[in-house]
């Protein structure tokens, strides 16, 4: 058998056992503003960022961005509204392949880098955040957190079915290098920072 | 101190001033330094095409020429890290040991060892700095653009000490230039390509002169030079930093 | 250009052909360069990067070293998890595996998101032999699909090709109208053309950037949401992954995914680096675990680390070598520096030629992030190459040729007088087509005497 061949393979190949590193902490400048960081770096990513007060005001953003739109779901409970109903899970994918804009709420939010966490239990279903048109997070200024260490320190040993980052709209350079956003996920990404 | 003078093979043979500028420099320093006639070669032409294995009489050649000194000097970052890598001996392992460990090459011996800081030099020409590879990466000379670290550069420090002189900013700091050994004619089109590329960052910064503590590189580059009629001329470090 | 076995030219003959057209391989050059200095600009705003590269490498250190305990562990929590493990030993079982699910759960056509293990299997070529119609969904991958080319470049598939000449073939398979050549437009063009795909495909193949053993969960790197739209939408989920992919705990992934993408192209992170841990209610995920030769080089101890590779292709944007000769000049699925250290060891003969590909720089090892000892590992290939007696006939009499002369004195400094004077006399006997160095330079000047002459005559005998 194939498994047994190539187990057998590197006890025999392997070098001696070699540690793993004993710490994974590193100098983190304390100071720095998480807010002000995650605010510049998903703008250079490309996202759009605005700092609320609350939800009500998120509805009224929304509706504006996003005039056009027909169909906007949400996937966070405390947004629901008419005229963004939460999301249904329904069995076939052609029937929230028609979704322009959907919102979402992440668990942890990463400064060094906009990557927001999101776990499967928050996104309705797990194509949605990726077959949407647009995609907008609400992220709690709670759950910043520095960097990548701070993420996974924080997400443990969780367990989930599925679990993404999701740092900023689709994107491809892979013409000529060029930018361009909206590959074959969202074509945008709206981030509300809310709460203290 | 008793300095043995090691000269590459093709320095010389083809680029003796670099070796008589070296051999006046440190003697000025007050360096009572000998070149042992019976030298030939550090073998890495042979090594790294492959031939490691055909370097065994090389490498016993080098140390009974050079295994009395205090230390070994040489103006060539890629002889001596070849040496400092690669030097063993059936015969006389910790010969080789010993020299491995004492052999360096000029701009660090002067650094480092001589701790240079007084040069009586003058070059007031526009000088192009190119950082050979294994100068640089492989004995540290210079900072890598690759790392994230301070910057430091023993050329340049020896350099700042020469009157009049001018260092040029280049668009790519420390690019190999293609000559790579047998690579330069093994992959012909690339390492003229490379060599191409670099001469063209030092021209275009308003480079008179091309130096580096490589005359190998150096070689390549004058050969594009020449080819394209350029005024622009090479020079090992060691006759820029030994010029009155 | 497409791969053919029988007239496989070499890394020297097919640079050759690259560099004919000069003013592309500038092209080339300052295009991989422009992401080599995007990558600098983004280490360099992380100061503790160098600490997180030893980290990054003692990481895979360790799990070189307890590689097998690992993927029993990554076995038994992936199945606890629902997943369906297969284990392959070499590319032809792969094959026959991914066919085999498919085939089983009568699916004729697949989506595949990017994975440089698959290239090296030759799947989709395997797959359409057997009547399956396979689509690569990464922009770039779907490209050089649609070329017939293998990509170039392990992250960026089509580096090498101009939007002109992309969008030529947008028109040609696409419909786009002739002339185009807008990136925006293009890849709205492929948006729209992979939408259909992504929603009709039962079956979508994804590679794996790493593999958790503490917990079975497997994590894939994107921008273009391809991988999740393809997983999320389909009924089997294929993810192929090679035994070196493993890392031992979840939160080592904090170490990766800071180095990965900034080491590939700048960015801090990909859009994307989604877990897979469970397959959807209904969903079908496999993972195929894929040896091909990789027990065999951590045999190697010369060039066991050369399997702690993340596939981030920083080596390759900074290779003066790999910018001015195109990553199809190493006629391998994986190019460029770390392509020349993996591939000697599956074909020592197919790929001899490059390990000598390079000119020793060092740059390659010092972007690593995982400090793979790239350049040390090139000579000590060459060492092996030659040994097992792949090198140039003509190389073998020329080196001892040089051995003879440099091994003694009195040769050497007549073969050297005899050389001076041979260029100096008779120069058209050296510069003519027979020398390549004279093809592009000059050769140097012969001088009146050697540095050995000028010693003798003038300094007195010590």
């Amino acid at each position: 058998m194939s498994r047994d061949k190539i187990l057998a393979a590197l006890q025999q190949n392997q070098p001696e056992l070699v540690p793993l590193p004993s710490t994974l902490s590193f100098e983190r400048d304390e100071s720095l503003n998480l807010v002000e960081k995650f605010k510049v770096m998903a703008e250079g990513i490309g996202s759009k960022v605005y700092v609320v007060a609350g939800f009500e005001e998120i509805a009224t953003v929304i509706g504006m961005d996003f005039p056009n739109e027909k169909r906007i779901v949400s996937a966070v409970p405390e947004l629901a509204t008419d005229a963004i109903p939460a999301f249904l899970l329904n069995e076939s994918p052609h029937t929230y392949e028609s979704v322009d804009v959907a919102i979402f709420k992440p668990r942890i939010a990463v400064a060094e880098n906009s990557a927001l966490w999101i776990t499967e239990d928050r996104m309705g279903v797990r194509a949605l955040p990726f077959i949407t048109q647009h995609i907008v997070m609400l992220v709690d200024v709670a759950t910043l957190v520095p960097d990548m260490h701070a993420a996974y320190l924080q997400i443990g040993d969780a367990d989930y079915g599925f679990s993404t980052f999701i740092a900023g709209p689709s994107k491809t350079a892979d013409i000529e290098q060029s930018l361009v956003l909206g590959a074959h996920g969202p074509r945008s990404m709206t981030i509300f920072l809310y709460g203290k | 101190m008793r300095v043995g003078l090691f000269i590459p093979c093709y320095v010389d043979q083809f680029y003796p001033n670099a070796g008589i500028a070296t051999y006046q420099l440190l003697t000025k320093l007050g360096v009572d330094v000998v070149y042992p006639t019976g030298q030939t070669c550090c073998g890495q032409p042979m090594a790294n095409s492959g031939f490691e294995h055909l370097t065994t009489d090389c490498n016993n050649l080098f140390i009974d020429n050079f295994a009395e000194f205090d230390y070994i000097v040489s103006p060539s970052g890629s002889c001596t890290l070849h040496i400092k890598d690669h030097l063993h001996s059936d015969k006389a392992e910790d010969k080789a040991t010993s020299i491995r460990h004492k052999i360096y090459e000029l701009v660090e011996f002067l650094v480092d060892i001589l701790k240079v800081n007084n040069l009586h030099a003058k070059f007031p020409h526009k000088v192009g700095v190119h950082q050979s590879c294994h100068g640089q990466r492989g004995l540290f000379l210079t900072q890598m653009s690759e790392l994230v670290a301070p910057y430091y550069s023993k050329p340049q420090q020896l350099l700042s000490q020469v009157e009049g002189l001018e260092i040029i900013p280049l668009s790519r700091e420390d690019e190999c230039c293609g000559f790579g050994g047998t690579f330069c004619v093994v992959e012909e089109a690339v390492s003229s390509k490379m060599g191409k590329d670099r001469v063209k960052d030092h021209v275009t910064h308003g480079a008179e002169y091309i130096t580096g503590a490589d005359m190998s590189c150096l070689m390549h580059m004058e050969g594009i030079l020449k080819r394209e009629n350029s005024g622009v001329k090479v020079l090992h470090i060691a006759e820029i930093l030994n010029a009155e | 250009m497409a791969e053919t076995d029988d007239a496989v030219k070499t890394h020297p003959q097919l640079s050759d052909i690259f560099n004919e057209d000069e003013e592309r391989v500038d092209w080339h050059d300052a295009t991989l360069w422009w992401i080599r200095a995007k990558r600098d600009k983004s280490a360099h705003s992380i100061p503790e990067w160098e600490q997180l590269r030893d980290t990054a490498s003692q990481i895979k250190n360790n799990v070189l070293s307890n590689l097998a305990d690992y993927l029993v562990s990554f076995e038994k929590n992936a199945l606890a998890n629902g997943i369906i493990v297969h284990w392959a030993a070499d590319a032809a079982e792969h094959n026959r595996i991914v066919l085999g699910i498919l085939q089983e759960n009568g699916i004729q056509q697949m989506v595949k998101s990017k994975s440089m293990l698959t290239e090296e299997c030759h799947l989709n070529e395997y797959l359409e032999q057997h009547g399956l119609d396979v689509i690569d969904s990464d922009l770039g991958e779907r490209i050089v699909q649609l070329a017939k080319e293998p990509p170039s470049h392990i992250v960026l598939p089509c580096i090498h090709k101009k939007k002109e000449e992309i969008g030529d073939l947008f028109h040609i398979h696409l419909g786009v109208p002739a002339g185009t050549s807008d990136p925006q437009v293009l890849t709205e063009t492929a948006r729209q053309h992979l939408r259909e795909t992504f929603l009709t495909r039962k079956a979508a193949l994804t590679g794996v950037n790493f593999a958790v053993a503490e917990t079975g969960e497997f994590v894939v790197c994107t921008n273009e949401g391809n991988a999740d739209m393809g997983a999320h939408l389909a009924d089997v989920h294929i993810a192929s992954m090679g035994i070196e992919k493993i890392i031992p705990e979840r939160k080592h992934l904090g170490v990766f995914l800071r180095l990965l993408t900034r080491s590939a192209t700048g960015q801090p992170i990909t859009t994307y680096s989604s877990h897979f841990k469970k397959p959807r209610p209904g969903q079908k995920m496999h993972i195929v675990i894929v040896d091909n030769g990789r027990t065999v080089q951590m045999g190697r101890e010369d060039f066991r680390a050369s399997l702690k590779c993340i596939r981030c292709g920083a080596c390759m944007n900074t290779c003066p070598v790999y910018r001015r000769s195109g990553g199809h000049s190493y006629h391998n699925a994986i190019s460029g520096p770390i392509g020349a250290i993996l591939a000697p060891n599956l074909d020592m003969k197919k790929y001899a030629d490059l390990p000598f590909a390079s000119t020793l720089c060092g740059s390659c090892s010092n972007v690593c992030p995982v400090k793979i000892d790239i350049h040390q590992q090139l000579y000590k290939w060459r060492q092996v190459i030659v040994k097992e007696g792949y090198a140039d006939n003509s190389k073998k009499l020329g080196m001892q040729l040089m051995t003879f002369t440099l091994s003694s004195p009195s040769v050497y400094r007549t073969a050297g007088k005899a050389g001076r004077w041979f260029l100096k006399h008779v120069p058209f006997a050296v510069n003519n087509k027979l020398n390549p160095w004279y093809k592009h330079r000059e050769m140097p000047e012969p001088p009146a005497e050697s540095f050995g002459e000028w010693y003798k005559k003038n300094v007195k005998n010590k």
